[in-house]
């Protein structure tokens, strides 16, 4: 494998790993292509740790150099001469000024290791030298951009084939599945090589009275391609969720027959229909000077906008490193927890995307009309209100399965860039380009639906963690590329198993769903108040004995019903 | 009832402080004991019961609608009443101001609350908390503690029950004199001991050291304290307050052990704050949840600047502390006037502290951290924050680390009565009916084994008979939420059931399956059970944007909220 030039020192011996939750315990560490492998060396077990490079998010070397007084004379009169702020540098001073292997034998180096997953880890190994090139391997190798070297194409488990289904559905299963709706919207296999729209799938839902030369001219004018098409179809009145990306209006108000048609074929003549826009209206209006706008009332005349404003990109993953690092401070005072956990404004932006998902429910469920949702690009914030919305009216979304048939249209098929918005995660000092936790606020918001409805979805919080936890670093290949355009070109779906797949293998079945789950037919409406929500503590504070206790609850509550149906049964 | 001056008003309307579509329309009548409001929905008997002895305050204020009436309750439920005639308001106002302030113990509810309990049983009722075989269960007495007599007649400290434990070596001339030294004659005596390894908790007052004062006696009792742990060569004495407040009290003559007096001890203190900081941070703390539309900012920095939860800190820090030192095989010696302060009689407002609350949510915090370790439930806390009865465990949860962050806001607690916040639904309730059923089952498979074994025995066994036995049994969920329902009355109040819109299998006016008297007592909202929408949250929590429908002519927003 070419990953061997990245690899200067494979195995070290002696090394001590200090993890959360558990012992510090000595072994041997040894590094491949996509894995740290740490196996303990006790007699009594031996325990291997296996984590994947992808989920390293960061890492800190610290070089133990021992007391030697010549070395700190020697790094006193060089820190004179060059600042000394890289270790880098430092190792390389020390080397060069002693070349005696006797003195750095001696030496030691801490790797400390923070995880997408939050999860920070510690490594303690012998040698200076060999300490250098692990930190600089995993460095290289856990931020590696080419797609087709991903471990997701080397992962091989026995118990699942290549052959056999990758995901769960399609857009056109989705389609046929759906009876009520064919009558007045059909299947478009306009983007079917990708042309009118890369990050679309190659089949749309669209109204049925709209042909495809129609569809190619509101692609392009809309972002990225993005026309309006259905979402989600309430059985219950036949109102729709569309959704899209902004309309390319301009400075000048530039119109689109064509798109204004399109919208008017979603509504009867007699109705009228809302238009979300995630932006707040200032926003919509700066967007025209850089070409983007909004639906302007004159133009669509039936249909009311209203905006709300959605935090995202940039300022989204600040939100997220703040919190993470409100979290991971450890000194004991009340005060400076609260006003740092308020000044992450996460769990505002949490309050913001289900008050506004809850108002786009409203206006489907409670008020009858059909919506088209958007902000700008269409791929993230407007991504993340239709799930939620759907999650909200829709029983068929709320078990697990329809759960991840939801996550799978909604957000794989539908083209939020994964692998854009998941390069990094909370601990990187990489500089920031195109990262954005949307996935991660999804479920933490699903997480606070589950808690003000425990009974009501089909899953548990341990798939609303591995979900979290795959977006960033996984065995599969489901998260990996921005769109299914990507994903064909590179075979991701031949090549690589599917994450929502194996999820629904018996053993692993059992352990996401919920034990509680007692089917609603109710549209499930989350209180939105401040008091009723509350931080993710089973992510953020995932790693600390505290949410071992609330483990053992569930575990606990599992075993009840496990034993009720058991009786239930003889 | 001579306090009345008005028994019923009608054509009232009961706000909804989170939803303002939600407000009902009814009338409101004043009894001796009760403030009841009954909606007049044609065919549904709603009713809102207030206990006199539950209001905190209540205010009014003329608005354009009517004369608006505010009743705070200490059980933090906030009613918002709409009068038509200012008149009217005035005489509910200054009836329930009289009502809600007795002047002597007599006019308490519980003198005049009769449920269908014989004599015998009531005074059974009063045993419940047998203070000897809480003792015993500690293994007391035993040679190193005793029970003494000395405060039998309330002597000594009439704030101190009669029974309590001292060192065997404690002589009664030593206790007296003791007490005297003592802020209402609360000398050190025993609260917790651990038999496995001799240590203690024991409690008093401050004593009354002023500057230099001393007394030998208090000397003595505390030597034959830590005397009485014959593995421990020294204790801690923890003084609850911040240390600058025990300074300042030795002005007036009270104060904190001197180390240099008293041998053997080591002194620590603890700094929760005293009951006025607590009473104005709770103060602080309800107003957070009173906002009408808090933004999640508003909110935890609300929260914040209140200071609640660093006080909960600190107290659980406190019991951190004293557990450990306990764990390491130690001795303490506990300072703090924690006499209750619940503000039952019209007295000096600024004695009235929320000390009782504040030991419910450290259980709570508790609880939230380590589920499966209490026998009990939130809604005993709740239920017992509403009696505020005299409660007593002791189960200790080992030795825990506990951070800030794992401290939360208590929303059943703060909010309960603001349906629209609540939980959805109840894993506890769920898990409750799902146990039942389970033991029900179990001891049906047991009968039936039995039966089948007499039935081999005759040799008459056939499948048909055993088919139709297992038949009895309803479905599952059926059962279990007839069993929810038909179990738990003392439990239930009408929020938890109306709150859920999943339970779909809730009949209309399920509520009338308690029974009355309960009804009477229980003094929380008992709406029906038919409010199938309440799952709909209050979507209109959208100050935050509405700011920009105004700067944008072109938007529908303020449309749409109209509508």
């Amino acid at each position: 494998m070419e990953f061997s030039e990245h690899i200067k020192t494979a195995n070290v011996e002696d090394v001590v790993l200090r993890q959360p939750l558990h012992p510090p315990s000595r072994g041997t560490l040894c590094i491949t292509g996509h894995h740290l492998l740490f196996s303990v060396r006790e007699e009594v077990s031996s325990r291997q740790v296996l984590l994947l490079l992808r989920n390293i998010d960061a890492i800190e070397k610290r070089v133990n150099a021992p007391i030697c007084i010549s070395c700190l004379i020697t790094l006193f009169l060089k820190s004179f001469l060059t600042s000394v702020e890289n270790l880098f540098a430092y190792s390389g001073l020390i080397s060069n000024a002693g070349r005696n292997e006797s003195r750095i034998s001696g030496s030691s180096g801490t790797i400390t290791i923070k995880c997408k997953d939050l999860r920070v880890l510690q490594l303690d190994i012998p040698g200076m030298e060999q300490c250098l090139n692990i930190a600089r391997s995993i460095e290289t190798l856990s931020c590696l951009d080419c797609v087709s070297e991903m471990y997701p194409f080397f992962y091989r488990p026995s118990d699942i084939s290549l052959q056999d289904q990758w995901g769960l559905s399609t857009p056109e299963k989705h389609y046929t599945q759906m009876k009520e709706l064919q009558d007045r919207w059909r299947l478009s296999t306009v983007n079917k090589d990708y042309t009118v729209c890369p990050s679309y799938p190659p089949a749309v839902i669209v109204p049925m009275d709209v042909d495809d030369d129609v569809l190619k001219k509101v692609a392009k004018f809309r972002q990225g391609g993005r026309f309006p098409v259905l979402c989600y179809y309430h059985r219950k009145n036949g109102m729709v969720i569309m959704r899209s990306s902004q309309p390319l209006t301009g400075a000048n108000r530039k119109r689109c027959k064509e798109d204004e048609l399109l919208l008017q074929a979603v509504i009867d003549t007699s109705d009228k229909g809302y238009i979300i826009d995630t932006r707040s209206s200032q926003q919509a209006q700066q967007a025209r000077i850089t070409g983007g706008g909004f639906e302007s009332k004159s133009c669509y005349n039936r249909w009311k906008r209203l905006h709300r404003h959605m935090e995202r990109g940039k300022a989204l993953q600040e939100s997220l490193i703040k919190v993470v690092e409100a979290c991971g401070d450890n000194s004991h005072n009340m005060d400076r927890w609260l006003s740092k956990l308020e000044n992450s404004k996460w769990l505002s932006h949490v309050q913001t995307a289900l008050s506004t998902a809850g108002l786009l429910a409203e206006c489907v469920e409670r008020d009858g009309h059909s919506v088209l949702v958007h902000g700008s690009e269409g791929i993230d914030s407007t991504l993340l209100i239709s799930t939620l919305a759907q999650l909200i009216m829709d029983p068929s979304c709320r078990t697990l399965e329809g759960f991840l048939v939801l996550l799978e249209r909604e957000w794989v098929q539908a083209g939020h860039p994964f692998q854009q918005r998941c390069a990094h995660s909370a601990h990187s000092h990489a500089r920031l380009q195109q990262e954005s936790p949307v996935f991660l606020l999804l479920l933490d918001c699903v997480w606070q639906v589950w808690r003000q409805f425990p009974l009501a979805l089909g899953f548990s919080e341990a798939l609303l963690l591995k979900l979290a936890t795959e977006a960033y670093a996984s065995d599969y290949g489901t998260f990996l590329c921005n769109s299914d355009q990507e994903r064909c070109a590179l075979g991701v779906k031949e090549k690589t198993h599917c994450l929502f797949q194996a999820v629904l293998r018996p053993l692993e079945r059992e352990h996401y769903s919920n034990p509680l789950y007692e089917p609603t037919e109710l549209a499930i409406w989350p209180s939105v108040h401040p008091q009723s929500l509350q931080l993710w503590r089973g992510f953020f504070l995932r790693w600390t004995q505290q949410t071992r206790h609330l483990e053992e609850a569930q575990e606990e509550i599992r075993n009840m019903v496990t034993e009720w149906g058991k009786m239930a049964l003889s | 009832m001579e306090h009345i001056r008005l028994p019923k008003v009608e054509n009232v309307r009961l706000l909804d402080r989170i939803s303002t579509r939600r407000s009902r329309v009814g009338t409101l009548y004043l009894t001796a004991t009760h403030t009841i409001f009954v909606e007049n929905e044609a065919g549904v008997r709603n009713e809102t019961w207030v206990l006199h002895s539950l209001v905190y305050s209540v205010e009014k204020a003329t608005t354009t609608s009517g004369c608006l009436l505010v009743i705070h309750c200490k059980n933090f439920q906030v009613l918002q009443f709409v009068i038509p005639q200012e008149r009217e308001c005035y005489d509910v106002h200054l009836s329930l101001q009289r009502l809600s302030q007795p002047e002597s113990y007599e006019e308490l509810y519980c003198f005049s609350y009769k449920p269908n309990v014989d004599e015998e049983e009531r005074l059974q009722e009063w045993d419940f908390l047998d203070h000897k075989a809480d003792y015993s269960r500690m293994g007391l007495p035993n040679c190193l503690w005793k029970l003494s007599p000395v405060n039998r007649h309330y002597k000594v400290s009439d704030t101190y029950p009669a029974n309590l434990f001292v060192p065997d070596s404690a002589a009664s001339p030593v206790i007296v004199g003791s007490s005297k030294f003592r802020s209402r004659g609360r000398f050190p005596t025993l609260s917790y001991y651990s038999k496995e390894n001799h240590a203690a908790i024991c409690r008093s007052s401050q004593p009354l050291s002023g500057f230099s004062a001393r007394c030998l006696e208090d000397e003595q009792m505390l030597e034959a304290i830590l005397r009485s742990n014959p593995r421990s060569d020294f204790m801690y004495v923890v003084d609850t307050r911040p240390k600058l407040n025990a300074i300042a009290n030795r002005a007036a003559g009270k104060g904190y052990e001197n180390e240099d007096n008293y041998s053997n001890i080591k002194f620590q203190f603890i700094g929760i704050e005293n009951i006025h900081v607590m009473r104005n941070s709770q103060q602080k703390m309800l107003e957070v949840c009173e906002l009408r539309s808090p933004s999640m900012s508003n909110f935890l920095e609300g929260l914040e600047s209140s200071g609640w939860l660093k006080h909960i800190k600190a107290v659980l820090d406190a019991g951190i502390f004293i557990a450990k030192v306990l764990i390491e095989k130690d001795w303490v010696s506990f300072g703090h006037k924690f006499s209750h302060r619940c503000n039952h009689l019209v007295g000096d407002p600024k004695e009235v502290s929320p000390i009782i609350d504040q030991f419910l949510e450290c259980v709570w915090q508790l609880m939230e951290q380590f589920p499966c370790a209490f026998e009990f439930n939130e809604r005993f806390l709740i239920t017992i924050h509403s009696h505020i009865y005299s409660c007593q465990y002791g189960n200790f949860i080992g030795n825990n680390q506990r951070e800030r962050k794992e401290l939360g806001f208590w929303r059943g607690l703060y909010n309960r009565f603001d349906r629209g916040m609540h939980p959805r639904q109840s894993v506890e309730d769920h898990l409750r009916a799902i146990q039942e059923e389970t033991q029900q089952l179990k001891e049906q498979l047991a009968s039936h084994k039995k039966k089948i074994a007499k039935l081999e025995q005759e040799q008459e066994w056939s499948v048909t008979q055993k088919a139709a036995t297992f038949d009895k049994s309803p479905t599952a969920w059926a059962l279990g939420h007839d069993l929810g329902l038909a179990n738990t009355p003392q439990d239930y109040t009408g929020d938890f059931l109306t709150s859920s819109p999943c339970q779909l299998k809730v009949p209309e006016g399920s509520l009338i399956l308690i029974p009355q008297d309960l009804n009477k007592t229980s003094d929380s909202n008992h709406s029906n059970g038919s409010d199938q929408e309440s799952g709909i949250a209050d979507l209109s929590c959208r100050s935050p944007f509405s700011e920009d429908s105004t700067r944008d002519p072109d938007s529908d927003e303020a449309a749409y909220s109209a509508a």
